[in-house]
């Protein structure tokens, strides 16, 4: 298994390379001159124009490229535009928040998706499964920022259980406490795709329970609860799993809007202040390690299929 | 008192609000240590009557519509569901058609065997390993020390099949129904296996109920014979009775088409046509579409069962025609 982890890894090198030149003439694309933006109205042209030398923008493309992809690979990601930091130290800053953010979120999405959906097929065209496929429906319908702005309304203006907004550090003052901040944003992203697993796992579930060696499991006498979960859910799994793993790598771009709804200092959020300033150096760092974290995870989910399902094997 | 007893048992598809017949009405006992064969074409509702008896029909469109099944002299169709798990994969197990499919692909086989013993005996975990062993040493598993730790897509289909029988056989069922155990596996395994069931009866002493839709098979394994057709037992007789003195048409046509060894027939030449489809109802005799012998009486009138010969039932209007 490490070896076939190490092999995958190896092919990403092409894949991150085109990436890279993807991400990196995306970047240019963005209208509009990021020393101009920097230095504000009142600029004269000889002060962008030296701002612009200065940043090495005035280089030929191609060149720009290389000495970019050259220092990445020396593990410099280079210099933030707007906040003078290096742009590693910039994304750390908001890395927690979207880390912790991320996990939480997953927490609740298989809190809630899995046991619900077990019940809904256990309980098949029962009210118990009508009532949690309307329940599925409307977490899956209703935008993210109309939520997050009902949650804020609910539970932090109305009742004061969570705070609305901001996430101070877990390291900082107040240390695990303060993940009740990330109470309300997490369960407003986990809702819609809580709801495509409750969805996913019913179905999955109900394929599996038609299979032969269900009627074998049951054959032997177990419980049915038994049969549910030690027979049927485990084969349901294996469907299950990508799902879990493609719904991780997607809180990134979901998060987005539910970090500016609860203005956390996301890396959501980070990129899209990053693209008003015109920070190219931020948001080819951050598009770039966004990318590596996609093809991890989609490494893990093949992995995981593996440890669900003794027919693959990974070759 | 028969260890099993089946009375008028009736089941239907449930399909658009109608219920259709698929077993119309059958009766059957099977005493201890008995083999009784179940013999029929295609879909005349062999297994349907298999999974009723082992209670697997739950969750199914299919409906029991009445009759009884007594198994050690208690009702089954109105056991409390805890009663009859206790019972099901202990005092009475199946195997199945279909053993490429029958097991679970994502344990152990060993496991899956182990997983039995421990729901209905009172078996550590390392109790249960040693005792699956030795059943997979009793099916014939070779090197089952190894094959323990397989999964069924290791297996080949026979092999599936043998540890399908050691995991039924398991917990010493008194009754072991075995529904075409044969069916989907190479002619040579199949004789292995037909073997293997009479071997293993003889060393246990339980009933088996053998379902096939080939007489040839039957013939070589069983004590008693009932021959199915659309859902009705047209003839029942012991083996010996039955293949001295064939009485009715349709396990005449039967026996006429055992076939030969390498084939595996879905429908019977010797019988001309098919089995007519569910939803189709046939008024009096429900072969006699078939039947070379039909005579006005038999488009008409529904057959009774009556007795030919004593210990020889048949539902026929004119058995034996095929004499004068
Ligand atoms: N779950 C089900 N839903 C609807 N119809 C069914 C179902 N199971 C079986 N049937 C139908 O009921 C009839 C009897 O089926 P059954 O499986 O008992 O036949 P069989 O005698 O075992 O045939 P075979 O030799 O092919 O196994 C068939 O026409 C079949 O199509
Ligand atoms: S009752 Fe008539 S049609 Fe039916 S099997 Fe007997 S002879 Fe044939
Ligand atoms: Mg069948």
């Amino acid at each position: 298994m490490l070896g076939y982890a190490l092999d995958r890894l190896l092919t990403l090198v092409p894949t991150l390379l085109a990436a890279s030149l993807l991400v990196f003439l995306f970047v240019r694309l963005i209208p509009g001159d990021p020393a101009a933006i920097l230095l504000g109205d009142a600029a004269t042209p000889e002060q962008v124009a030296a701002l612009t030398r200065e940043l090495g923008l005035d280089q030929p493309l191609w060149k720009q490229y290389f000495l970019w992809l050259g220092n990445i690979l020396e593990g410099d990601f280079g210099t933030s535009i707007f906040f003078g930091k290096p742009v590693l130290a910039v994304i750390a800053d908001s890395a927690e928040t979207s880390i912790l953010l991320a996990v939480t979120t997953m927490g609740w999405i298989v809190l809630i998706g899995v046991p619900i959906g077990i019940l809904a097929a256990v309980r098949q065209g029962s009210w118990i499964d009508q009532a949690t496929s309307g329940l599925a429906m409307l977490m899956a319908s209703v935008p993210t920022f109309w939520l997050g702005l009902y949650f804020i309304l609910v539970f932090a203006v109305g009742l004061g259980w969570f705070p609305s907004s901001g996430f101070p550090s877990i390291t900082g003052e107040g240390g695990l406490l303060n993940l009740r901040y990330l109470v309300l944003p997490s369960l407003t992203l986990a809702a819609p795709n809580a709801a495509l697993i409750i969805r996913l796992v019913r179905a999955s579930m109900l394929d599996v329970s038609r299979e032969d060696h269900v009627r074998t499991a049951r054959a032997k006498g177990l419980h049915p609860l038994r049969v549910a979960i030690k027979h049927i859910f485990r084969n349901a799994l294996i469907a299950v799993a990508g799902a879990f793993g493609f719904t991780f790598a997607a809180l990134v771009s979901e998060a987005v809007v539910t970090e500016t709804v609860f203005s956390l200092p996301g890396v959501g959020r980070l990129v899209v202040q990053s693209i008003l300033r015109r920070d190219y150096p931020v948001i080819q760092g951050v598009i770039l390690i966004v990318v590596v974290f996609y093809m991890f995870v989609n490494l893990l989910v093949d992995l995981a299929y593996a440890r669900l399902d003794p027919r693959v094997s990974l070759k | 008192m028969a260890l099993l007893e089946v009375r008028d048992l009736g089941l239907a598809i449930a399909a658009g609000g109608r219920l259709l017949p698929v077993v119309r009405g059958i009766s059957f006992a099977v005493e201890e240590n008995e083999t009784l064969g179940i013999v029929g074409e295609s879909g005349c509702g062999k297994s349907l009557t298999a999974l009723a008896i082992m209670g697997l029909l739950e969750d199914t469109a299919i409906r029991i519509t009445g009759g009884s099944i007594r198994f050690e002299g208690r009702e089954l169709l109105t056991m409390a569901p805890a009663e009859r798990r206790a019972l099901m994969g202990n005092r009475m197990a199946i195997v199945f058609q279909e053993p490429m499919t029958s097991l679970n692909p994502v344990y152990r086989v060993g496991d899956q065997i182990v997983e039995v013993l421990r729901q209905h005996r009172d078996l550590s975990t390392s109790e249960a390993r040693e005792r699956t062993l030795r059943l997979l040493e009793m099916v014939q598993v070779p090197e089952p020390e190894q094959r323990v730790h397989s999964y069924p897509h290791q297996l080949s289909g026979g092999q599936r099949q043998r540890v399908m029988i050691a995991m039924a056989i398991a917990c010493d069922p008194r009754l072991l129904i075995a529904d075409e155990p044969t069916t989907a596996l190479d002619v040579t395994v199949q004789k292995e296996i037909l073997e293997l069931l009479q071997d293993l009866q003889k060393r246990m002493g339980s009933a088996i109920v053998l379902i096939s839709h080939d007489l040839g098979v039957i013939a070589e394994t069983c004590d008693r014979v009932a021959v199915m057709y659309r859902g009705t037992i047209v003839e029942e007789a012991t083996a010996g009775e039955l293949f001295a003195n064939v009485a009715h048409p349709y396990t005449r046509g039967l026996l006429a088409s055992i076939p030969p060894a390498d084939r595996d027939v879905e429908w019977l030449e010797a019988i001309p046509g098919r089995v007519p489809a569910v939803d189709q109802e046939i008024p009096g005799c429900a072969f006699h579409p078939r039947c070379p012998f039909v005579r006005d009486l038999c488009r008409t009138a529904r057959p009774e069962g009556r007795d030919f010969a004593p210990g020889h039932s048949i539902r026929c209007h004119f058995p034996r025609e095929w004499r004068t």
